[in-house]
């Protein structure tokens, strides 16, 4: 406490460093959740694209669900459950799994979109020359699918980086929350949030370029 | 030998084939024509199993399309097929395209692979593409890659489908040469054609469809100068 009796501290380069480590779980939470919700979502979408009238319904309504209930309410929701069913979980796990979800109903969209972009008459061809209903997954449909819905999927990536924000709404040490902390510790809010959207901006920028990089290539 | 035995074949209430009966003997080249809607599309994706029938058989050297048993991807390897839009994979080289299913159907190394590809390309006249992705070539050149893409596979038997018909008219004579350049080189073919010259010229037999039966046919200047049928002679009329 300085003579003044000012009982906040000044903003510090410790405090810079301190919002350096959130940003890495930040890193850490979307990396996890968006690796483990597109292979799900992918799945989620070939049962849309090709399973029968049964699968579809089921596979939609729960989507629904995870589409409508907003993510913070889903948050809290299930580390509620969890702890209120006698497992309670690290925050790091429980934003994980609701989050893999979430990102799992976007890319399941995004998937089925992609399998429905290939021209039937392509596989058509592709299955004329004796291959199987795998090799043309495999050599035909995913990577001229993953051609034509790369953009949304990292739309969907950038944007499961942003809403893992929200994950500091259970307890979880990202970006936000160690914002907040600092806001309450320096009243310095201006700045902090003037550093958190660069730290934000730092993250997704080069996602978005590397993305443009990539789809650049494929036009050849 | 390619058999069809009273082949019934439907899309919901909609009957398309109804009780066609043909064989095709090897090294034979057999013309079908016709109006759209007559069938004969879908008689070509029945032969290769593309689409399930409802009743009659069909049969491809001795062995069953129609069979649940038949390893259907195991037959198709020798049936080659080429489409009315050439459905070039987009996002592989000419070469690739040729190359992918000889290396993940029948098993061969990537060069053995590329070997046969360029060959293929080679012969169909584009082996000066072989690194070219389809959307940098014309529409014939898309074509004659698919004709190469099926050729790879060393097929018994070639099936086109209206291969001509979504082609520019100045890009039409390069696609008929090439069919015409394996027909001389004895390949069996099922040619699906408005091209009345190509099924003059080079196909022994001529059958014409109409309205889901075979209501002609015969050897192709037979059939084609005097027609019997009045459909026929109908059809003639207009398509000259």
């Amino acid at each position: 406490m300085d003579p003044a009796g000012n009982a906040f501290t000044d903003l510090r380069w410790v405090d810079l460093l301190f919002l350096g480590e959130a940003a890495i779980r930040t890193i850490q939470i979307s990396a996890v959740s968006i690796f483990v919700g597109t292979v799900i979502g992918v799945i989620l979408g070939w049962m849309l694209a090709s399973g029968n009238i049964f699968v579809r319904l089921l596979v939609n309504s729960l989507l629904d669900v995870f589409r409508s209930v907003p993510l913070i309410i889903q948050l809290i929701l299930f580390d509620s459950f969890v702890s209120i069913a006698g497992f309670p979980m690290p925050a790091f796990w429980s934003g994980t799994i609701v989050l893999s979800v979430y990102t799992a109903a976007l890319v399941a969209m995004v998937a089925r979109a992609g399998i429905e972009a290939v021209d039937p008459n392509l596989r058509r061809a592709a299955r004329s020359l004796g291959m199987g209903y795998w090799q043309d997954m495999r050599y035909i449909v995913w990577p001229v699918g993953i051609r034509a819905v790369f953009p949304s999927w990292i739309g969907v990536s950038l944007s499961v980086l942003k809403d893992s924000a929200l994950v500091s709404a259970i307890g979880y040490l990202e970006l936000l929350r160690a914002s907040q902390i600092l806001n309450t510790k320096t009243q310095e809010s201006f700045k902090i949030m003037l550093l958190v959207g660069l730290f934000y901006f730092l993250m997704s920028y080069p996602i978005s370029k590397a993305g443009d990089y990539i789809e650049k290539k494929w036009q050849q | 030998m390619i058999e069809l035995k009273n082949i019934h074949k439907s899309f919901g209430d909609l009957k398309v084939l109804k009780g066609i009966d043909l064989k095709v003997k090897n090294k034979e080249v057999l013309s079908v024509i016709g109006a759209s809607g007559s069938g004969k599309s879908t008689m070509l994706y029945c032969i290769n199993g593309l689409e399930p029938i409802q009743g009659g058989s069909i049969s491809v050297d001795g062995v069953v399309v129609n069979d649940k048993a038949t390893d259907l991807n195991k037959l198709r390897q020798k049936i080659g097929m080429v489409f009315q839009q050439w459905n070039s994979f987009p996002h592989l080289t000419a070469l690739e395209n040729v190359a992918l299913a000889p290396r993940v159907v029948k098993g061969l190394s990537k060069n053995e692979a590329k070997e046969i590809a360029a060959k293929q390309l080679a012969h169909v006249g584009i082996g000066d593409k072989l690194d070219v992705y389809p959307s940098a070539l014309s529409g014939g050149q898309q074509q004659r890659l698919a004709i190469a893409r099926a050729l790879a596979m060393e097929p018994k038997y070639m099936l086109f489908d209206e291969a001509t018909s979504a082609l520019d008219p100045e890009l039409v004579g390069e696609v008929l040469d090439t069919m015409r350049m394996l027909a001389s080189e004895g390949m069996t073919m099922i040619v699906v054609t408005h091209e009345m010259g190509f099924a003059r010229d080079v196909s022994d037999r001529v059958a014409f469809f109409h309205e889901g039966r075979v209501e002609e046919i015969g050897p192709a200047k037979t059939v084609l100068s005097s027609p019997k049928s009045e459909h026929l002679q109908k059809f003639l009329a207009k398509v000259h």
